[in-house]
């Protein structure tokens, strides 16, 4: 190996175009002769389409056509990409509403113009008359019919081991609670965009401005458009945010693929921010309905989880991962010996539920970590010591949950939660702030201490191909099928590279998001590029090395073994004779028609699980049912850290977003389904006011014995546990146990809850 | 987000800005000044004026001045004079200080004042601001100018009594009295958002007890206004936590609090009481 730049925090190799403002986002994009689309949106959240006046809007000047689902029969309902549960497919959407439609924002018809401006002119002339159905809104009302023959629980996702009935029947005591997730989402700071065009010379469909996952969309828009995938390529530019949301194959996407396709003009559509609002996926609204048997000290001996996940009005691309995600990681750090969930997956007339950042987690985390808080007050023991006496034990490592998701068994590949623990209180000084807090408290005012610990995952398979190649110049080219979404992978694996093959990580320049260039890739989602990508690209690294040296072994008339690749230099071990630069290698190759190339291709079928805690310290305002964030520490043991300011980063970012879900963003909706929060004066993302300093302590105590570097995921540890952890410092001001029951905690809700009290 | 067609006017003088108005007005124009409001909600295609009368070039509109005991603002003053003192003495410091509650660094640099007032949205600082100290608006039309009170200008949320061809040329706040005490708090969910509630109070204290006491309350009721009932609870009463509690108290019952999703009447009685005790605080 190199020297050492896996474990630094070397400056991020995508900063440059950035900073200069010369990045390229979608809507940079353009090409001659394109046409603007714009999206006719069901202004409805329920009800049958009586028709369709088209009419006037085509009549426009600079208006080139306008489709409604009549014009699309041939393009199939976008599929499942993850968690296809039997039973689902009947709930899939299509990419313009058919007959009915379901939700405000859904779109009903399409305008193609020569301007973006004139697109939106045209799209207010679209006439169309609905008939209104009854809307079902809240998913724990009984379920309605969705169609003839289908109701709106199309599914019950059960998991479970232990005999749980058998464990209630001898408890000491039971603790029963209902817990509520606000309806929220990922709102990257670039709404979506695609830009589709056709190349008829050379029979090429190609899409700019896709993300994530850009084969498995490529494969997708292929199938939905008759098309063979290798005569279509989705190409990945700058991305404004990803957070689960962004990227997945929306039916826009479909569109403007469509369109260029028959038109064989360019097409460009561009998304609003309101649109973004009602349009992108949704995430997080669940109501769980959750209770625990325990002993005497306050053990679990069972937990028993009844929850209702607000799916909105379709089935997207997510399948059920949110509900399958959040019943599997439910147990979290703590050892449950019973265990069953069911997970009612509903239809509601609202915008369609995808993943965001830590699903299923950040919601399974609030309500395990309220069950937590509220066995210690049973019990009468404090918040602490209750997790202490559950956490699993770092020698009971590799642990077997005995459930599985995402087609994975959950195994535990490494971790020592209460080492971790130690620190955190450690690093907060939990019993002296405690006690300055109760002498605050003592004199009147409302502030308080909350913990929230939780098991993430990351890593998620099956496989990724990575190919490196240096060239005579020196240059080093790593190509992948995976994405960024501006996280650092760039950066993260040019490091690996370079400390497996011996260079500078500033030389290595890596290629992600391009079709045409790899034919597989697995993406960016799941916090999985640094262990799958990483570890691809360490073999890569690795294969590539030994070719180097055994070429250049050749060359230098030595062996293997007696040479060394430093700074991209190749010297003899013993520093005697000549050395060569590794491109020399490349060129000597080239001259017998070769190439310096080598591929890694990792596939693994399990994940590996970091872990973590956060406390937060925070002042209520009794008169207001406003909160103050005074101290935010979150610790997170990452195995290994290739980049820990990366990785701070990403933690950073994510409680911004979980303070969001915790204190501000919800998507509301009035009693008829119509949408309230669809511009940013309505819907609250907290901004750089709201978000306190956060405080962090980055532990490697538990690398992954699942991959030679021992590397887990970044992405998901900020936003995993903030609501847990505020609800709890909330109760905690209020000294009343119990308090905070849903998200987010609005200043009216808390202004309620402390009118409770009196 | 894509405004609706709009015919763009740039008149360089009053007298042309005055023409232009009284011509598109019945045509659904409307004054474009910082834009910080207006285009906004053209972007979402909730106002679709057709023709816009850009005031950003008429000379002489940008006078921030003090004269026969007033200050007068001209309507191409933006916020973000403000940031600085503007005049000497307790109205400046006052001005100074609420400026800062407004929106965010970029919409203060082109909002105006006068902007604020002729878009009269019920949480707007500056109205409470002109509400409370009573001040006049000037109202210019090819027809003439006229000088309207405060207290009769607001008529609504986002309703006022200037006719749709007047042009709010200018706007004048009284000055306070150099012994001039005040105080103003306000209640959102985020730094910059729309206040759920907020109040502005001034008073003087002579031999002890409060005189002059004015308690002005906004985003509460659907436009800012004095309370009464909360300055009689401070007048004569020395300045202090009981008669603050007593002004609050009188102010939580005397509005008819607006509602929402977000907040229910009770709950904004709950913040107005909090507003107006803390603004009083503030003040002492
Ligand atoms: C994110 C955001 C947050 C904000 N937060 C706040 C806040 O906390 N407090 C607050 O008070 N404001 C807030 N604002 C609004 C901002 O202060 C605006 O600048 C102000 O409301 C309007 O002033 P303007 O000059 O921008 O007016 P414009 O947007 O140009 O016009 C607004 C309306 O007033 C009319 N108008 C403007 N000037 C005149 C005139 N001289 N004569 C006749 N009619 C006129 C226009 O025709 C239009 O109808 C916020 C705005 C944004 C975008």
């Amino acid at each position: 190996m190199g020297k050492g730049f896996i474990g630094r925090s070397v400056p991020r190799l995508e900063d440059r175009p950035l900073l200069e403002g010369r990045g390229r986002f979608a809507a940079d994009i353009s090409f001659p002769d394109q046409l603007h689309m714009r999206v006719v949106r069901s202004s409805h959240a329920h009800g049958k389409i009586m028709s369709i006046d088209a009419d006037a809007a085509r009549a426009m000047p600079g208006v080139h056509a306008i489709w409604t689902a009549q014009n699309v029969t041939e393009i199939p309902p976008i599929d499942f990409r993850l968690t296809p549960v039997k039973g689902l497919e009947p709930y899939r959407q299509r990419v313009l509403a058919t007959e009915r439609v379901r939700y405000v924002g859904e779109p009903v018809a399409v305008i193609f113009a020569e301007s973006a401006y004139l697109a939106e002119d045209a799209a207010e002339q679209v006439v169309v008359e609905v008939e209104e159905l009854p809307v079902v809104l809240r998913a724990t009302q009984k379920p309605a019919e969705f169609a003839p023959s289908l109701t709106t629980e199309p599914v019950v996702i059960r998991k479970g081991y232990g005999d749980v009935d058998a464990a209630f029947k001898t408890a000491h005591g039971v603790v029963e609670l209902e817990l509520s997730i606000g309806r929220h989402s990922g709102v990257p700071m670039e709404t979506r965009g695609a830009i589709a065009r056709y190349d008829a010379a050379r029979d090429m469909l190609e899409m700019y401005g896709a993300a994530k996952v850009p084969h498995w969309n490529r494969d997708q828009i292929a199938r939905l458009l008759g098309r063979a995938p290798a005569s279509v390529n989705l190409f990945e530019g700058h991305v404004g945010g990803g957070f689960g949301i962004r990227g997945e194959l929306y039916p826009e996407d479909v569109l403007v693929c469509a369109a260029a396709l028959r038109f064989k003009r360019p097409v460009k559509w561009i998304e609003d921010r309101r649109e973004h609002l009602l349009a992108a996926n949704h995430s997080r609204q669940q109501t769980h309905r959750i209770r625990a048997a325990i002993d005497r000290a306050g053990r679990i001996l069972a937990i028993d989880d009844d929850f209702f996940h607000d799916q909105g009005a379709y089935v997207r691309t997510h399948g059920a991962t949110v509900p399958d995600l959040a019943a599997a990681m439910l147990p979290g750090p703590y050892r449950v010996p019973a265990y069953r969930a069911a997970g009612h997956i509903r239809l509601t007339n609202k915008t369609p539920g995808g993943t965001y950042r830590a699903p299923g987690r950040f919601e399974s985390t609030f309500v395990r970590e309220r069950l937590l808080d509220a066995i210690a007050a049973k019990v009468k023991i404090d918040t602490v010591e209750v997790r202490r006496r559950n956490l699993i034990a770092s020698a009971e490592m590799p642990y077997t949950l005995g459930l599985d998701t995402l087609g994975t068994k959950i195994v535990y590949d490494s971790g020592d939660y209460a080492r971790l623990l130690d620190k955190a209180l450690a690093g907060i000084s939990w019993e002296k702030t405690q006690a300055q807090l109760k002498k605050r408290r003592a004199a009147g005012e409302r502030v308080g201490l909350g913990l929230a610990m939780f098991v993430e995952k990351s890593g998620l398979g099956p496989s990724d191909l990575v190919r490196i190649a240096v060239e005579p110049s020196g240059e080093i080219e790593v190509v992948t099928g995976s994405a960024s979404v501006g996280q650092g992978m760039e950066t993260v694996l040019a490091q690996i590279c370079a400390d497996t093959l011996g260079v500078d990580y500033a030389r290595v320049r890596i290629i992600h998001g391009q079709t045409d260039r790899i034919e597989q890739g697995g993406g960016a989602y799941a916090s999985r590029v640094t262990v799958m990508t990483g570890e691809a690209t360490r073999r890569a690294a690795a294969a590539l090395r030994e070719m180097a040296l055994n070429v250049a072994a050749g060359l230098m008339q030595t062996t293997p073994a007696a040479l060394d690749i430093a700074n991209g230099e190749i010297t003899r071990k013993d520093r005697t004779g000549a050395s060569m630069q590794i491109g020399d290698v490349a060129l000597a190759m080239s001259k017998n028609s070769e190439r310096l190339i080598a591929e890694g291709f990792y596939e693994y079928s399990h994940m590996v699980y970091p872990y973590g805690l956060h406390i937060a310290q925070l002042r209520v305002d009794a008169e207001t049912g406003g909160v103050a964030i005074e101290r935010y520490l979150v610790a997170y043991d990452i195995g290994r850290a290739v980049n820990p300011m990366l990785i701070e980063g990403q933690i950073v970012g994510g409680v911004a977003q979980g303070l969001g879900g915790a204190l501000y963003e919800e998507f509301l909706y009035d009693d008829n389904g119509e949408p309230l929060c669809v511009n940013f004066a309505d819907y609250l993302m907290p901004t750089a006011n709201e978000i306190p300093r956060v405080e962090i302590i980055l532990t490697e105590d538990a690398p992954s014995p699942l991959n030679p570097l021992g590397l887990k995921g970044a992405g998901e540890a900020g936003a995993n546990a903030v609501g847990a952890a505020i609800a709890a410092a909330i109760d905690d001001a209020l000294q009343m146990p119990g308090a905070v029951t849903q998200l987010p905690v609005s200043p009216q809700r808390l202004k309620a809850i402390m009118q409770k009290k009196v | 987000m894509k405004p609706a067609p709009f015919i763009h006017h740039v008149p360089k003088t009053i007298e042309e800005a005055l023409a232009i108005l009284a011509e598109v007005a019945p045509q659904d124009g409307r004054v474009l000044a910082g834009g910080q409001s207006l285009v906004p909600i053209m972007a979402f295609r909730m106002a679709r004026p057709a023709h816009l009368v850009d005031i950003n070039e008429v000379k002489g509109l940008d006078k921030l001045a003090v004269e026969g005991g007033k200050l007068v603002i001209g309507a191409r003053v933006r916020h973000a004079a403000f940031h600085k003192n503007v005049v000497d003495g307790p109205l400046g410091k006052l001005l100074t200080y609420v400026v800062r509650h407004i929106a965010h660094y970029p919409i203060r640099m082109r909002g105006t004042f006068c902007g604020s007032l002729a878009h009269a949205d019920p949480a707007s600082e500056w109205c409470l601001v002109a509400a409370t100290l009573g001040g006049e608006i000037i109202a210019k039309s090819k027809r003439g100018e006229r000088v309207i009170a405060a207290a009769n200008f607001f008529e609504g949320i986002m309703s006022t009594s200037l006719a749709e061809d007047e042009l709010l040329a200018e706007a004048r706040l009284p000055l306070l009295p150099a012994d001039a005490k005040f105080g103003f708090y306000e209640f959102n969910r985020r730094a910059g958002d729309f206040a759920m509630a907020a109040a502005l109070v001034t008073y003087r204290v002579a031999g002890g007890k409060i005189a002059d006491a004015r308690v002005g309350v906004g985003g509460a009721e659907d436009r800012p206004r004095r309370i009464p009932e909360a300055e009689a609870a401070l007048n004569g009463k020395a300045a202090g936590d009981e008669a603050f509690r007593a002004a609050a108290e009188a102010a939580a019952k005397a509005v008819d609090p607006l509602e929402d999703v977000q907040t229910s009447g009770e709950y904004r009685r709950d913040l107005v009481r909090a507003v107006v005790r803390r603004a009083l605080e503030h003040s002492a």
